[in-house]
């Protein structure tokens, strides 16, 4: 055996001692019983409760019966814009915000960042709570802020108008989670070796000029990993819709997201009963959609993308 | 690091393991856990029902356990399938607790004493097979729904309560005009409670109760009938009453907007009436939903809300069994009517309630036809839901997005693309 | 010759904007914390008003601390967090150390595999995980809990980790590998250290949902004795009547150790880490 088979032959056991204890617990507890439920989508029962393999008549019932049709696609839209909003509302602030944190000698910088991040740590009962009272046209916290300044008229019941209720729905989320992409990319500010920032400066760019050019082509990859995340944080999102507008995403569903129609179909609601192999379905089409999302992202974009190495 | 890992974690099995058998060899009092959605009645099994019961049985020790209420029933049918339920099930009316039923995860109560001599048919319907033949649950409470009023407020504007529907706009009109209080406290945001204190709460004057809602399970009447329609254009008036932003008004909303004393009118379920009596400062009344001429017939909604049942893979069935059939006595009647004025015993005796607002409620079961809610037996049993759907609906006549008419033909289409009523 | 970075001008945008956004984050926070201090009819006759003579109670403080086991419940929350996060990071980082740095068969296939789990719900899988721990006794358990976090929390960890590792310098590892260094070494000597801030930023991000978790709580482990926080106040949300004293005083006292469990990680953020380690 030569001395490269055996270096081999280590190597390999190292990767082994690396990657076990999270495989094993990860596929144990999430894999196993995720892929028993997912497995329930190619089943149905009958009115004897009796189950019945059915191949993929569950997904053309989602797909092609009207009614669930028409609330898939709605969902699914719906989640869409959820999460545009996202992209072109959280994740510029973020970045923005991690930007001005990591400029050097900031005072304050440590009450800055907590203070940001302090609403991604709150519970949806906290946030839905606070925000149903802060937009209540009732107890009057927003008309009379509006009314200070002499813009009553601009208050609606946002959140009860089915044309403004995904909107306002979404921004609360963002103003929560804003403090995600932050840290990301801020850690990721933090990781830029002063000899790169040093080297600008030599060369004057200093200021705004050094984020737009030296320090933002940096951080790309971390900028494609916040993307990625809000892309699956976004479409598999339930608890702020439930806690602020109820399981049935009202008003008319016009704040139901894949995540809402999904939890209230397997879990059910009120009288209606839970349906796991109708659940599951809608939980595998989810599935890959989020699945295509992330491999888009690995394959097209990851790949594509040059990596500095520090 | 896994070994450690793996070492710690069989070590605490190990312990786990001799405690729990520790436990069990040293006790010789049964323990029993209840679970239930009744997050609010915490205070009163704990300081009330349990002590009256393990006075009376000492070997019996009761551990009452509430879920968040939205929770419930996800969590409940998990732990079932799982075999890590409690011993005692709060049941949930009709098709909730008959799936359990069918699943063998409750039991068969047929043989519990008391439970054929203390409760009428239609009390145990909501917890018995559809052949009316095995009951699962002993019946514990039913809700009923009329309008609580602010008597401080109708004193002032010098209103008496109507008794017809045109009285009740008259009412309403003049609080209107008179500015100091919004008429109605009810909001659409959470949407059931157009459906239920709405829509329930009056519909039954038009269908004419359980004549109706019979004639709808039957398949003899149809949703977009006038006598179910009626109910909807009533709701969409409304709108005109109720306070500004209604659209973004939640249930608690609407709950705090009367207690304080902002709103005149609540539309309400007799569930409310032990929380406004320790929260409002003022005079409460009440009256039942109006009839549309004087000298009709008036109906309510006399609605089972909650019943027990026996989990089937409890370690001590003959416990649980004692602890039921003790639910079908007069002293849990008595004692839990008192302790939760607006939770109506569903026992065939009378009940003595102390509470004048619960016995004005209660005094309508006398004077008026009593029905349960039309969309609760068989008629959600399929998808869509027509509950749910319900909710849906009369929210949006009431903000005015679909008129009466519309929302009755998206409910009967939703009924008719999955319900067929002869094949029953 | 330094061009000056900060004229005062400048300065002062910078720290406007970060006032600005400040007050957005903070204010609703501070009108849960101010409400929590009053009773019902203040909270909801003048939800804008601190708490005056008139509206100040502390009822909700006092219910939620006479319920008795909340300090209890605390301690279980934070056994349950502090240990999940201890293995999410350590077995994460790890399995993220493998993927980026080695090239093996099966390398991407893995990477995909580890990233299923951010995809679908982990709630999902209740029924299958509620067996399991039933059949193996873990139920009401502080492990059982641990698990299903430690494994919710490695696909995130692995993700994220990745990413970053990649960024670190293969010279430097290399070099290390001349001197004889082992793997292992090599691991938690110089790249752990290089990847702290991302690290922490893990470490916060695992922490969030598992401090605020009610479902696996409820299911797994309902007992009085190992019932965390966010289960204990779950107590006061009825069906009908919801105690938002209550509610509010004790989601704002559980606001607190999450806060601090913040404080130390981003002190991992320090500035600097890098260069460091480099010389």
């Amino acid at each position: 055996m030569s001395d490269i088979q055996v270096a081999r032959r280590q190597r390999r056991w190292h990767i082994a001692v690396f990657l076990l204890p999270a495989l094993i617990v990860y596929t144990a507890i999430m894999i196993v019983p995720l892929a028993q439920t997912l497995n329930l989508s190619l089943f149905h029962n009958d009115a004897q409760n009796a189950v019945h393999f059915v191949g993929i008549e569950n997904f053309r019932t989602l797909f092609v019966e009207p009614r669930w049709a028409a609330q898939f696609w709605n969902a699914l839209r719906n989640n869409f814009v959820f999460f545009l909003i996202h992209m072109v509302v959280q994740n510029p602030i973020g970045i923005a915000l991690a930007a001005l944190l990591s400029i050097p000698r900031l005072p304050g910088r440590a009450f800055y960042r907590t203070a940001f991040f302090v609403p991604t740590m709150l519970s949806f009962v906290i946030v839905g709570f606070a925000w149903k009272l802060i937009l209540s046209p009732i107890w009057g916290v927003t008309p009379s802020i509006l009314g200070a300044v002499h813009l009553k008229w601009l208050f609606a019941p946002w959140l009860g108008k089915e044309s403004s209720a995904l909107i306002t729905v979404a921004l609360i989320s963002v103003w929560q989670f804003v403090g995600i992409p932050m840290m990301l990319i801020y850690a990721a500010l933090l990781g830029i070796p002063d000899e790169v920032i040093e080297a600008a400066e030599m060369d004057g760019v200093v200021g705004p000029s050094q984020f737009w050019k030296i320090k933002l082509p940096l951080i790309l990859p971390t900028i494609g990993i916040v993307s990625v995340l809000t892309f699956v944080g976004n479409f598999n999102a339930f608890d702020l819709i439930y806690s602020a507008q109820g399981a049935l995403a009202g008003p008319n569903f016009s704040t139901d997201i894949l995540g809402t129609f999904l939890y209230r179909t397997f879990f059910g609601f009120q009288l209606q009963l839970g349906d796991h192999y109708m659940g599951a379905t809608i939980a595998t089409v989810m599935f890959f959609i989020i699945l295509a999302g992330v491999c888009a992202y690995l394959f097209l974009i990851q790949k594509r993308m040059r990596r500095y190495q520090f | 690091m896994t070994k450690t890992y793996l070492k710690a974690s069989l070590a605490s099995v190990a312990v786990l393991a001799s405690l729990a058998s520790f436990a069990s060899a040293g006790a010789e009092t049964v323990t029993l856990n209840i679970e239930s959605w009744r997050n609010d009645d915490l205070q009163i099994w704990n300081e009330k029902i349990i002590p009256a019961f393990e006075k009376a049985n000492p070997d019996i020790h009761l551990v009452f356990q509430p879920t968040a209420p939205t929770e419930y029933n996800a969590a409940l049918n998990a732990k079932l399938s799982a075999g890590t339920a409690g011993d005692i099930i709060t049941c949930r009316p009709f098709d909730a607790s008959l799936d359990l039923f069918k699943k063998n995860q409750l039991t068969s109560l047929n043989d519990l004493s008391g439970i054929d001599k203390n409760f009428s048919e239609i009390a145990k319907a909501a917890w018995s097979t559809d052949d009316g033949k095995t009951t699962f649950c002993v019946p514990v409470a039913s809700v009923l729904h009329g309008f609580i009023y602010n008597k401080d407020a109708f004193d002032k504007l010098k209103l008496t309560p109507p008794k017809t529907v045109a009285e009740f706009y008259q009412v309403l009109d003049k609080i209107k005009a008179d500015g100091t209080y919004i008429p109605m406290a009810m909001g659409t945001k959470d949407q059931w409670e157009a459906a239920t204190m709405g829509y329930q709460n009056i519909g039954p004057t038009y269908w004419k109760g359980e004549e109706g809602r019979k004639a709808l399970v039957a398949g003899k009447e149809k949703l977009t009938d006038p006598e179910w329609v009626k109910p909807l254009q009533e709701l969409a008036k409304w709108k005109d009453y109720l306070g500004d932003g209604y659209q973004a008004q939640a249930y608690p909303d609407s709950q705090n907007l009367f207690t304080l004393g902002r709103a005149a009118i609540y539309p309400a379920g007799s569930w409310e009436i032990s929380q406004f009596k320790s929260q409002a400062d003022f005079k409460m009344g009440a009256f039942p939903p109006p009839v549309e001429k004087e000298g009709d017939t008036c109906y309510i909604s006399d609605h089972p809300d909650l019943g027990m049942g026996m989990n089937a893979k409890t370690a001590h069935p003959d416990a649980v069994k004692k602890f039921l059939a003790w639910l079908a006595t007069p002293d849990f009647a008595t004692i839990y009517s008192n302790a939760l004025p607006g939770f109506f015993s569903l026992q065939s005796a009378k009940i003595d309630v102390k509470d004048p607002l619960a016995q004005e409620f209660l005094s309508w079961r006398g004077k008026c036809k009593s029905t349960i809610r039309s969309t609760y037996q068989i008629l959600s049993r399929g998808t869509p839901n027509l509950e749910n759907e319900t909710w849906v609906a009369t929210a949006n006549v009431i903000n005015g997005t679909q008129t009466p008419e519309e929302a009755a033909k998206h409910l009967q289409d939703g009924l008719d693309s999955w319900y067929k009523p002869d094949q029953k | 010759m330094r061009p000056a970075r900060s004229s005062p001008a400048r300065t002062g945008l910078v720290h406007l904007a970060l006032i600005v956004w400040t007050i957005v984050a903070l204010s609703p926070v501070i009108l849960i914390l101010m409400n929590s201090f009053k009773s019902r009819a203040g909270i909801f006759r003048e939800p804008l008003m601190p708490p005056t003579g008139s509206t100040f109670s502390m009822i909700g403080y006092q219910t939620v601390l006479g319920e008795g086991h909340f300090i209890r419940y605390f301690g279980n929350s934070l056994i349950v967090t502090l240990v999940s996060i201890f293995f999410v990071l350590l077995f994460g980082a790890m399995a993220a150390f493998a993927l980026s740095e080695y090239r093996f068969r099966l390398n991407t296939a893995l990477g995909l595999f580890l990233a299923l789990g951010i995809m679908i719900p982990i709630r999902l899988g209740t029924i299958g995980i509620l067996q399991m721990m039933a059949a193996s006794g873990l139920v009401d358990t502080h492990l059982a809990l641990i698990l299903v976090y430690t494994a919710q929390g490695i696909p995130l960890a692995v993700f994220i980790l990745a990413e970053f590792m990649q960024q670190v310098s293969a010279d430097l590892k290399n070099a290390a590998r001349i001197d004889g260094l082992s793997e292992y070494t090599i691991f938690f000597r110089l790249v752990l250290p290089l990847v702290r801030p991302a690290m922490a930023t893990v470490a916060v991000f695992t922490m969030i949902p598992i401090w605020n978790d009610l479902w696996f709580p409820l299911i797994l482990a309902p007992g009085e004795s190992t019932r965390t926080v966010t289960l204990g106040a779950q107590l006061f949300l009825g069906q009908f009547v919801t105690n938002w004293n209550a509610v509010l005083s004790a989601l704002s006292l559980a606001i607190l150790p999450v806060l601090i469990l913040y404080f130390i990680f981003s002190r991992q953020l320090i500035r600097g880490i890098t260069a460091g380690a480099v010389k």
